[in-house]
């Protein structure tokens, strides 16, 4: 990987770091506001169901986790186990997709 | 008169502590007691040792745990229980007993593109440089650096990533970026970036807490981090 690469990652973590401060916010303000009248499913989904600005929220938010994460495990792998190079970045990508598919699936199942 | 009890790690890479009993001194240094170890109690005992003022940086060792210049650094600072523990510095080879091999150390200084690359010639008249312009200023926080390697030491960065430049040389590259009459600030952009380079910093701050010229490197390394990513996105890193 070049160093530009490099820079753009770390780029790419902090902007996605910011993202996450104000989604992680949201989400626990709103999971505090939810249980108030006990928790069900129903109520859940009567909120999320065919909610545009819920599924534009929680789309951002799986990006955000897709790109945050695994640059910083990329990290973790390189300095904990000495990996470095091409099988470590495949490795991230692959891990990169699949937070990004797992996630859109699970919001794909409360919005829908 | 009270007596220190001195471990000193004797040895390469492996060793051991051998335990030393050394007079204890008013305003006694901790390299006053390496000294006096050297001289009057075992002369095969190996250390770095130049200036004794805090000019030179060649006689940091890890003393109690902790990377220190021992030339200033006073055992009533540092002792405990009556007691010091002196180890080589930790991140570099050890060649023997205190001494360390500071090849990598200033390698990585080269690699990093320490060197003043002038703009100008010879030919041309001096560059006249604010004392209180905001760069110089810049400049003015990290040039008092003496090379001694404690943050070198300090860095765990350094540690799990070998190929880390590390913050003395990162320190170093910041100011001649900073340096308004320097040519090479592409190039040293481009060398002080990514995973081997300032992109690596954790900001723990080790160097920062330990430097003892109270330099930061972590705010250098912060600056780096801003300029290689705006000489990125310009195409230039």
């Amino acid at each position: 990987m070049n160093t530009r690469t490099q820079v753009y990652l770390w780029a790419a973590q902090r902007m996605s770091a910011v993202v996450l401060a104000v989604c992680v916010l949201v989400h626990l303000g709103t999971l505090i506001y939810a249980v108030q009248g006990g928790l069900s499913a129903t109520e859940i989904l009567g909120r999320s169901r065919g909610s545009a600005a819920w599924a534009a929220f929680y789309g951002v938010f799986v990006l955000a986790v897709a790109v945050h994460a695994p640059i910083g495990l990329r990290s973790v792998l390189a300095e904990w186990l000495g990996w470095r190079g091409t099988g470590l970045d495949a490795l991230v990508i692959v891990v990169a997709l699949a937070i990004a598919a797992l996630g859109m699936r699970a919001l794909w199942a409360v919005i829908a | 008169m009270s007596v220190l009890q001195v471990d000193v790690w004797r040895g390469g890479e492996s060793g051991s502590f051998q335990r030393f009993e050394v007079p204890r001194l008013e305003s006694q240094t901790v390299l006053d007691v390496v000294t006096h170890i050297q001289r009057v109690l075992d002369p095969t005992l190996s250390y770095r040792f130049a200036c004794r003022v805090g000019m030179c940086g060649s006689c940091a060792m890890t003393v109690n745990g902790r990377a220190r210049w021992t030339c200033r650094t006073h055992v009533a600072e540092v002792v405990a229980g009556g007691a010091l523990e002196i180890a080589p510095l930790r991140n570099l080879p050890v060649i023997k007993d205190l001494v360390t091999d500071m090849r990598e150390f200033f390698d990585k200084w080269a690699a990093a593109r320490g060197q003043f690359r002038p703009s100008a010639s010879r030919k041309d008249d001096f560059a006249r440089v604010e004392p209180d312009s905001p760069r110089r200023q810049l400049v003015d926080a990290g040039i008092e650096c003496i090379g001694c390697g404690v943050c070198y030491a300090a860095c765990d960065v350094v540690s799990w990533n070998p190929e880390y430049l590390g913050p003395a040389a990162l320190n170093r590259a910041w100011t001649l970026v900073n340096d308004v009459r320097d040519g090479a600030r592409d190039e040293r952009l481009a060398a002080v970036a990514g995973d081997a380079g300032c992109h690596a910093c954790h900001t723990h701050m080790s160097c920062t807490e330990r430097c003892p010229k109270k330099i930061s490197p972590t705010a250098a390394i912060a600056g780096l981090k801003r300029a290689t990513l705006g000489a990125a996105l310009k195409g230039k890193a």
